[in-house]
C-alpha cells in the first residue's frame, strides 16, 4: 500500500462549458449509503440556473443546426470517453448509490450503452417521425421534427448516472440543449459526466450541470420564460403540481414524472425524444 | 367607380345564397348519450353577424349534464367503442364523412350565417375540409399498428375538446375524427357564439348509428368548458383557442395526470424577398390576414417586407385589398364576411386604435361596410414597429401590420420575435432561400409562395406560447393515443 495522498477532487458546477462554484459560494455535503462525508458539492442557485439558461439558450442556434450525422458522432464520442473512465464510474456508483460492484458494473456499462443508442437515433428521428404529406392540392408538402429548445431536465434522484444519461440523451439526441438538476443526495457522478462532456466535443452551454437542491432551484426552471420545456422525472411528488403551474405561464412542453422512478436498465424507447420534439410542416406550390 | 390607384371595380349583381338551404330551426338541443335533450344551463340565442338578428335558441349544458355526458362516454369506450374491431369504427367514420359531404351546402349556408363568413369559404374550405379530416382519420382506425406508436396502441379513453369558433364545423371535425379513429369517445363543447353547426354534425353522427355516448355535444360558455377541462372522468383535453384561455387550462390541469394538447394564437410573420413574384405574392398576402376576416390562429398577421421593394408592394397591396368586397356572408361575391361578435369587433378596434396612438399609418379600404351588422373594413398598418401593440399582439380580425427588413437574417430575427410559433410565410423565387428560411422559422407551418393551406395529411400546431401537439397525419395520432 501506497503512502501517496490521492488529490481530491473539487466537486464544481458544468455551464457554459466551464467549472465554476456556485456564484453564491454555497455548498453542501454529499454522503456515501452509509452516511459517511464524500464530497462538498456546489450548491448552486437561482442566479446559477439563470446562467444555465443563457448559456443553454446560446448553444441552441449551432447544435440544432448541427448536421445529424455530427451530432452522432458527438454523442457516440460520449461514450468513448465514458469507457474510457469506466472504472472512476463503477467507483462513483458504488458510492453514491451503494450498490454492490457488479452491479454498478452493469449500470455503468449500460449508461455507455445507453449514449451509443442515441448516438445512432441522430440521424434517423428525422425519417421515423417526418412525412412528405399527401396532400390534395397541387403542394409539395412535408414535415420534419425540430428541437423544441432549451430543456429543463430534473434528473432522477435514484439512478444517479444511468437516469441521468437516459433523460439527457434523449434531448441532446433530438438538438434540444439541457440545463439539468442533478440527483440532490448523488451527485457526484453526473459532475464527473459533465468532465466526460466537455472532452468528447460537445460544446459548451449545449449541457449545464447544476448541483444543489432540487426543490429550490426547480422552481426558477420551471418558471423561466426562456426555457421551453421540462421533464419532472427528479421532482419531488408534493412539488410537481405546482411546478406544472408555473410551467404553464410560458406553455411549457412537460413532461411528467413517473410515480416511482422507472427501472433505467430496460430498453427505451423513442417516447422521451417526441416529449421535446415539435414538428414542423412546409408547402409549397408544384408548378411550371 | 375605381380604386384609388385608377383600378377598375366591377359592379356584381348580389348572387344571395338562400338562407332557407340551412334548414334553420328555431331551437336546438345538446346531443347527450345518443340523444338531443334539454340542457340544464341557461338556453343562449345565437346570432347571425352580419344582421345581428337572433337564429336560434340553443340549450346549454349544466355541470351536471356534462357529469353525465362524461360518464356516458366512458360508458360508450369501455362497453363498445374501444372493444370495437378498427374496422368497425373505420366504417362509422367514413359514413360522418360522406354524409357530411350529402350535406355540404346546408353545412356551409348554417356555418355562414352563424360565423359570419364568406359563403364561397364555408363552400369551398370548411366544410370539405372537415369532411375529408373524417375520411382520413377513418382509414387510420384499422392501421393504427402500423402508425409507429407501437405494436398496439391503445386509446386514452375519454377525451373533452373545446373548440373555437372561427371553424366551428372544421374545428369539431379536426378534434373528433382523430380522437374516434384511435378508439376514444368525446364530449365536445362548441364556441358559445357558434353552436349550429356542431349540433348538425350531431345529427349526422346520430344518422350515422354511432352507438350512443361516444360522440356527446355540449354547448355553453367557458363556464362549461371550464366543468368538462376539470371533470375528473375526462383523460384527455384538446383545446383550440386563445393562448390566455390555454394557459389557464394548462394550469387547471397541473398535476392531474391527464394528457392535453392546445392549438393556440399565433402572430405570423409573411416574409416578402425583393426577387419574389409580387402579383402572387399580394394575393398570397390577402389570402394571409384578410382569409376568414383573419378570425385565423395561422393568419399572416405581420407582413415583412424587404425595404427595397416595400413601397412597390404597399402600392399594389392597397390597391388590390380595396377591391375586395365586404358585406353579405351568403353573398357568392363577398370576399370578407361580418367579425363573429361585438365583442371581437371591439376587441379588433382597441388595437387597431393602439396602432395608431402609437404612431404606425393607418389605411383603410374605402369598400362600402354594412350598416348593421359587425363589420370591419380590411385595415393596413405601415411603419409599424416591433414593439407596437399591433405587432405583437393577436387581432384576429382583418388587420395587417407592415413591417420592414434589409437581409435575410433581420427577416428571420424579426420573424422569430415573439413568443408565439404557429405559421409563416415566404415569398422569394429561389429555391435555396425558401429552404434556408423554412430551416430557421420557429413556427410550426411554414408556407412557401402559398398561405393557409390546410389538409388532413398535413401536421398542423405550434411552436412555443402557440401551444403544443399536432393535428393531421401520422404526428397527429399521438394526441389521442396513450403512447
Amino acid at each position: 500500500m501506497s503512502d501517496r495522498v490521492t488529490v481530491a477532487k473539487t466537486y464544481k458546477l458544468y455551464l457554459g462549458g466551464t467549472f465554476p462554484r456556485s456564484e453564491s459560494g454555497r455548498s453542501y455535503q454529499v454522503k456515501d449509503s452509509r452516511g459517511g462525508f464524500l464530497a462538498n458539492a456546489a450548491q448552486a442557485s437561482r442566479k446559477d440556473v439563470r446562467e444555465a439558461v443563457v448559456a443553454a439558450r446560446g448553444a441552441f442556434g449551432k447544435w440544432s443546426a448541427a448536421t445529424a450525422y455530427n451530432r452522432g458522432q458527438v454523442l457516440y464520442r460520449v461514450a468513448e470517453v465514458l469507457e474510457g473512465r469506466r472504472e472512476q464510474f463503477i467507483a462513483e456508483v458504488c458510492a453514491s448509490e451503494g450498490v454492490q460492484q457488479r452491479r454498478a458494473q452493469a449500470v455503468v456499462d449500460a449508461a455507455i450503452d445507453r449514449w451509443v443508442w442515441y448516438a445512432g437515433w441522430t440521424d434517423k428521428i428525422a425519417t421515423v417521425l417526418g412525412a412528405s404529406n399527401p396532400v390534395a392540392g397541387p403542394y409539395f408538402s412535408f414535415s420534419v421534427p425540430e428541437p423544441s429548445g432549451v430543456i429543463g431536465v430534473l434528473a432522477p434522484q435514484s439512478s444517479s448516472l444511468l437516469g441521468l444519461v437516459s433523460v439527457l440523451a434523449p434531448v441532446l439526441a433530438t438538438g434540444n440543449t439541457a440545463v439539468v438538476l442533478t440527483s440532490q443526495d448523488r451527485p457526484l457522478p453526473a459532475i464527473t459526466l459533465s468532465e466526460v462532456l466537455a472532452t468528447s466535443d460537445v460544446p459548451g452551454g449545449v449541457v449545464n450541470i447544476l448541483t444543489g437542491r432540487t426543490a429550490e432551484l426547480a422552481p426558477w426552471l420551471a418558471s423561466h420564460a426562456d426555457v421551453n420545456g421540462l421533464d419532472l422525472c427528479g421532482a419531488a411528488a408534493a412539488q410537481r403540481a405546482d411546478l406544472e403551474r408555473a410551467a404553464a405561464d410560458t406553455v411549457k412542453r412537460v413532461l411528467r414524472a413517473p410515480a416511482t422512478e422507472p427501472d433505467w436498465t430496460k430498453a427505451a424507447d423513442m417516447s422521451r425524444m417526441r416529449a421535446f420534439l415539435e414538428t414542423k410542416t412546409v408547402w409549397h406550390p408544384m408548378g411550371v | 367607380m375605381t380604386t384609388e390607384n385608377g383600378n377598375p371595380v366591377f359592379d356584381y349583381a348580389p348572387a344571395p345564397e338562400s338562407r332557407d338551404i340551412a334548414n334553420l330551426r328555431p331551437s336546438y338541443r345538446m346531443f347527450l348519450d345518443g340523444e338531443f335533450v334539454e340542457g340544464g344551463g341557461e338556453p343562449l340565442k345565437t346570432i347571425n353577424p352580419a344582421t345581428e338578428e337572433v337564429l336560434a335558441e340553443i340549450s346549454t349544458a349544466s355541470a351536471s349534464d356534462v357529469d353525465r355526458a362524461v360518464k356516458a362516454a366512458r360508458r360508450a369506450q369501455d362497453r363498445v367503442w374501444g372493444r370495437m374491431a378498427g374496422a368497425e369504427r373505420a366504417k362509422y367514420i367514413f359514413r360522418i364523412a360522406r354524409m357530411v359531404a350529402e350535406r355540404s351546402r346546408e353545412l356551409a349556408v348554417l356555418e355562414s350565417l352563424d360565423n359570419g363568413k364568406p359563403i364561397k369559404e364555408s363552400r369551398d374550405v370548411d366544410v370539405p375540409t372537415a369532411s375529408a379530416h373524417f375520411f382520413y382519420h377513418a382509414g387510420w382506425a384499422d392501421k393504427l399498428e402500423h402508425a409507429g406508436y407501437g405494436p398496439a396502441p391503445k386509446p386514452i379513453g375519454v377525451a373533452g375538446q373545446v373548440i373555437p369558433w372561427n371553424f366551428p364545423l372544421l374545428m369539431a371535425a379536426w378534434k373528433i375524427a382523430p380522437a374516434l379513429a384511435c378508439g376514444n369517445t368525446v364530449v365536445l363543447k362548441p364556441a358559445e357564439t357558434t353552436p349550429l353547426s356542431a349540433l348538425v354534425l350531431a345529427e349526422i353522427i346520430q344518422q350515422a348509428e354511432l352507438p350512443a355516448g361516444v360522440v356527446n355535444i355540449l354547448p355553453g360558455a367557458g363556464d362549461v368548458g371550464a366543468e368538462l377541462v376539470n371533470h375528473p372522468g375526462v383523460d384527455k383535453i384538446a383545446f383550440t383557442g386563445s393562448t390566455e384561455v390555454g394557459k389557464i387550462i394548462q394550469r387547471s390541469l397541473a398535476g392531474k395526470g391527464r394528457k392535453v394538447t392546445l392549438e393556440l394564437g399565433g402572430k405570423a410573420a409573411n416574409v416578402v424577398f425583393d426577387d419574389a413574384p409580387l402579383d402572387q405574392a399580394v394575393e398570397g398576402i390577402v389570402n394571409g390576414i384578410f382569409f376568414n376576416q383573419g378570425h385565423v390562429c395561422c393568419a399572416g398577421s405581420r407582413l415583412l417586407v424587404q425595404e427595397s421593394i416595400a413601397d412597390e408592394l404597399l402600392g399594389k397591396l392597397h390597391a388590390r385589398v380595396s377591391t375586395l368586397r365586404v358585406g353579405d356572408p351568403l353573398d357568392k361575391n363577398t370576399d370578407v364576411g361580418a367579425i363573429n361578435s361585438r365583442e371581437q369587433l371591439l376587441k379588433i378596434r382597441e388595437l387597431a386604435e393602439s396602432g395608431e396612438a402609437e404612431g404606425a399609418v393607418r389605411w383603410t379600404s374605402p369598400c362600402p361596410v354594412p350598416d348593421k351588422g359587425f363589420f370591419f373594413a380590411p385595415t393596413v398598418f405601415s411603419n409599424v414597429s416591433q414593439a407596437m401593440r399591433i405587432a405583437r399582439e393577436e387581432i384576429f380580425g382583418p388587420v395587417l401590420s407592415v413591417l420592414t427588413f434589409r437581409t435575410p437574417d433581420e427577416a428571420v430575427a424579426k420573424a422569430n420575435n415573439t413568443p408565439y410559433g404557429l405559421s409563416a410565410g415566404i415569398w422569394t423565387e429561389k429555391g435555396s432561400r425558401i429552404l434556408w428560411m423554412a430551416n430557421r422559422l420557429r413556427a410550426g407551418v411554414v408556407w412557401a409562395n402559398t398561405f393557409n393551406r390546410f389538409d388532413p395529411t398535413a401536421p398542423f400546431g405550434g411552436y412555443q406560447e402557440s401551444g403544443f401537439g399536432r393535428e393531421g397525419g401520422r404526428t397527429g395520432l399521438e394526441a389521442y393515443l396513450d403512447v
